[in-house]
């Protein structure tokens, strides 16, 4: 029967072709891979959840008298949008649920995207051959906020407008043409009629298809340069090393998907989220405290209050330059572009242009993970600004006084969390290597002859060992005259770039160095708890970048 | 090496993955660790207990047939817990149990799947070969073969006069859709022009927001605060569009509290002022006052205002003062404004002149 089937579906489609490539495709299993597959499972869900939501949304500012289910806002003037949002909540059964389930997927689809994205970072794997994939996933990311902020318009409630508005004032302090997008943007003046129709194409339309064409795009290079893997015993940088897609992988990711969906719909039964009955409809006048945007648009909220006062100037009494809008467009870009194009800076600061398959651990990599930290630090200064009135009535401290601090985290946290990060890397590591060259201890305790104790050291097997010792190592870049006699300027950058780069690292213990350390016991320890410090040792024969 | 003392060589990696492939400054020692090959394989309890194997089998198909259960109580709760009309409650608890049994149903789904793959489907760990990414120099050739035949054929190349032209028309053709988007708003040339002005004008009473009462300067007590419409603003033919704009808040403090600038000494009525509501940051209701200080907050990012000093920012990134809406009494003891706003209201935009100070 199944082979009739199939057999009817490959003569007409070659679909055993496709089985045959995919079919037991070789996956790496580790905890930290299942992060993507978590934000993928969450697009499906707000696909799904979505499309039912589309049923009976109406997206048009028209004024409705509302006269559904909800009480307390019977026969008040609202939008349609308003009016069906709050139908959905009170007269569908369950539409209230369908739509918390989506709007609880979209909070954990972009929480799992940044979070699979720090593990990207943090384990190199973005380097080549997957750079553009590491682009198209962070851009998928911006376009995720793009969905979760037009849908958290739509309903056209109190928030969602006052969020609006806050859009709108950012648009109108752009040099130039910021009054005119703004007129486009929402079809005369604020709010205007169109806006809620308008977000809602692109909310269900436009950046539903480009993010369906990314996801897959994304998909097919994964499948080209197949996953990245952990060093351990038996992983090269030319296999992979896990279980085939059919049956185990694939049934571990389908089980995912239900785990995933079961969690969300069980979240979305038990807490409420985005009660749109509280705020009431849109309104430009009242507005109430405390009052916090979904958590992925805190970052630029936050960035909005981090602005000391004054910050905005008349050009020639005759065009007003908005730097307290404009300095934190500025703040977020610069992430955004450092973030999104990392890849290429530290290829071109390492000079590495191989294939890399094996997975980074965080602490080999002492200042790529500081600098991840840093930008870290910098995301989450903006972040909790966003709460900076929560703050200050929660720890009784003055509005200034918290946004004072965080301005000082915005500027000095990044290179506070740079020093500490690269210090604990290059203390793991070495911990790392006192482990190879001595084995844990093994808490027996023995009396030697001579009357002294010592604590027994458990070698370490040869597997776990290579878990340890399988990493790159690189010296600094020195400057090199070209053929001509002469340093090119940009050279020296890179090399001093290297320099920072490489300067403090801990190469891997190598099998030589294990047997001295054997031969003379403890003899080794104390030259292996040194740093190793720029071009200190590095014999070898010149090295030439082609 | 890193470690001195230790006297190994060390060499730069050669580059294995293709004539292009530079490893940059990466090294070596020469008496690197081996990499030992995959460890032996380990049985688990399933593989070697024929009763272990069978009794998880059974656990995880009973784990599916509780995810029928679920979702057959799931469609039970669609009709035991019903919506009933004015009973927000029965919302809550159509949500809560419709939630819970489909989720039970989902995530035994996802539980029983996911144990079955862990304890009972093999688990011998398969090994995968890598190629590079690149295509193999034979197919890079004829790749590169390809394109060069397309473009003898077409002539692509060789002639720029058709070539060049095809680019220009290219470039051309997406214009006109620029224009089309001018649609997207209407006719108005002037959208900088009406932002400048607001639908108070003299004589127009301060009403109650949302109510449209008109308020008399003697309900006005020491220490209250009043947010205000225009009377006018139900007749407005885009209301909401006149209330982002028009919105005002009116106080009454006691007049030596005041300090007044030259040329608004008239504004005030009685210790009686009126400052429009949207925060000159960007736009949102500042409606927070605090009566002892006479600070207006901005709930959005903060940004403070002094009552006091002509509602000058004292904290936040805001910077312009919120303007003032002069105002008076009319014969019948209403506040009535004297005028529209003397500047525009509300965050900045590039073409707010400097100059609109009385
Ligand atoms: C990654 C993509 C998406 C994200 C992050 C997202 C997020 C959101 C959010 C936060 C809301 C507000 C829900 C609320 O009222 O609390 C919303 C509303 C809505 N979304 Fe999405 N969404 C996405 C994709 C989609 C797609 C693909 C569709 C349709 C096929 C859709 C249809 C709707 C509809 C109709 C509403 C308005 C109904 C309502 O607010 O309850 N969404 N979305
Ligand atoms: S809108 Fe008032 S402080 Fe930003």
């Amino acid at each position: 029967m199944t082979g009739a089937v199939s057999s009817y579906i490959d003569e007409r489609t070659s679909i055993s072709g496709f089985v045959k490539l995919m079919g037991r495709k070789v996956f790496p299993d580790h905890w930290s891979f299942m992060l993507g597959e978590v934000a993928l499972w969450c697009f499906v869900i707000i696909l799904v959840t979505g499309t039912f939501l589309t049923f009976f949304f109406q997206a048009s500012m028209a004024e409705v008298v509302y006269e559904g289910s909800y009480t307390p806002l019977k026969g008040l003037e609202m939008s349609a949008a308003m009016a069906s949002t709050l139908d959905i909540s009170f007269d569908v059964r369950g539409g209230l649920l369908v739509r918390q389930i989506h709007h609880w997927a979209a909070l954990l689809f972009i929480a799992s995207i940044m979070l699979h994205m720090a593990r990207v970072f943090f384990t190199g794997a973005f380097r080549k051959p997957r750079e553009l994939n590491w682009v198209i996933g962070f851009v998928m990311w911006i376009l995720a906020m793009g969905e979760g902020f037009t849908g958290y318009s739509l309903p056209d409630d109190l928030l969602s407008g006052n969020g609006l508005r806050i859009i709108d004032g950012l648009i109108k302090g752009i040099p130039v043409v910021g009054t005119w997008i703004s007129y486009l943007l929402f079809g005369g003046e604020f709010p205007g009629t169109q806006i809620i129709g308008r977000l809602y194409t692109l909310h269900i339309l436009l950046l539903p298809a480009l993010l369906v064409a990314l996801v897959g795009l994304h998909m097919v290079f994964l499948i080209v340069h197949k996953h990245t893997q952990f060093p351990g015993p038996g992983r090269t940088n030319d296999n992979v090393v896990g279980y085939p897609i059919l049956p185990v992988y694939g049934a571990k990711m389908g089980g995912t998907f239900f785990i995933v969906f079961g969690v969300i719909v069980a979240i979305a039964a038990l807490f409420a989220i985005n009660p749109i009955w509280n705020y009431g409809p849109y309104d430009p006048s009242p507005v109430s405290a405390g009052t916090q945007p979904d958590w992925y648009i805190g970052f630029a909220d936050g960035a909005l209050r981090l602005v000391p006062p004054g910050w905005e100037f008349v050009l020639f009494d005759t065009w007003t330059v908005s730097m307290n809008i404009l300095a934190p467009i500025i703040a977020i870009t610069i992430w955004i572009v450092a973030v999104m194009f990392y890849p290429f800076i530290e290829q071109w600061i390492t000079g590495d242009r191989r294939e890399h398959h094996l997975a980074d651990r965080p602490r080999n990599v002492p200042t790529r993970t500081a600098i991840g930290v840093a930008g870290i630090v910098y995301y989450g200064a903006m972040f909790v600004a966003a709460s900076s009135d929560l703050i200050a009535t929660h720890f009784k401290m003055s509005m200034e006084n918290v946004i004072h601090i965080l301005q000082f985290t915005l500027i000095a946290g990044p290179f506070i969390a740079y020093f500490i990060t690269k210090r604990i890397c290059l203390a793991l590591q070495k911990k790392d290597r006192e482990l190879v060259l001595h084995g844990y201890e093994s808490g027996r305790i023995v009396r030697l002859p001579g009357g002294e104790f010592i604590e027994v050291h458990q070698p370490l097997d040869e597997y776990e060992r290579w878990r340890l010792v399988d990493f790159n190592d690189y010296k600094p870049l020195m400057v090199r005259p070209n053929s001509r006699g002469q340093i090119n300027p940009l050279e020296r950058v890179r090399a001093g770039l290297s320099r920072w780069f490489f300067e403090d690292r801990i190469a891997p213990v190598t099998a030589g160095e294990l047997a001295r350390a054997h031969d003379g016991h403890d003899s080794g320890s104390t030259h292996a708890n040194e740093l190793a410090t720029a071009g200190q040792g590095v014999g070898g024969p010149p090295h030439t970048n082609p | 090496m890193a470690n001195p003392g230790s006297g190994s060589d060390i060499v730069p990696v050669d580059s294995s993955h293709g004539p292009q492939a530079s490893a940059g400054t990466a090294v070596i020692a020469a008496d690197a660790f081996e990499n030992p090959g995959l460890p032996p394989h380990q049985q688990r309890v399933t593989d070697l207990d024929p009763k272990v194997d069978r009794r998880n089998e059974r656990g995880v198909s009973l784990i599916f047939y509780l995810s029928i259960v679920f979702s057959i109580a799931a469609i039970a709760a669609y009709f035991a817990v019903p919506i009933v009309e004015d009973d927000p409650a029965s919302v809550r608890l159509n949500n809560l149990f419709l939630g819970l049994a489909i989720a039970g149903a989902l995530l035994s789904i996802g539980v029983g799947t996911v144990h079955w793959s862990k304890a009972l489907m093999a688990n011998h760990e398969s090994v995968e070969a890598r190629h590079p990414t690149r295509g193999s120099e034979a197919t890079r050739a004829r790749a590169v073969e390809v394109f060069d035949l397309a473009d003898k054929e077409s002539g692509f190349g060789r002639r720029a006069l058709l070539r060049n032209s095809l680019i220009g028309a290219l470039v051309a053709v997406p214009l006109p859709a620029i224009f089309l988007f001018r649609d997207l708003a209407p006719k108005s040339n002037d959208p900088a022009g009406m932002l400048a002005h607001t639908m108070w004008k003299e004589g127009t009473r301060l009403a109650r927001d949302p109510y449209g009462t008109p308020i008399k300067a003697s309900e006005v007590t020491l220490g209250s605060v009043f947010h205000v419409i225009p009377e006018d603003l139900e007749e407005a033919e885009h209301k909401l569009e006149e209330k982002a704009k028009a919105a005002v808040l009116l106080m009454r403090l006691k007049p030596e509290d005041l300090n007044v600038s030259a040329g608004r000494e008239t504004w005030n009525y009685d210790g009686i002022v009126a400052y429009s509501k949207i925060c000159t940051h960007v736009g949102c209701p500042v409606a927070l006052y605090e009566q002892q200080t006479h600070h207006l907050l901005c709930p959005c990012h903060q940004s403070q205002f002094d009552i006091k000093n002509e509602a000058a920012v004292i904290f936040g990134p805001a910077k312009r003062p919120l303007p003032q809406l002069p105002i008076t009494v009319d014969s019948e003891g209403y506040l009535v404004a004297q005028s529209d706003f003397h500047e525009p209201v509300g965050p900045s935009y590039w073409e707010r002149r400097g100059d609109y100070d009385v």
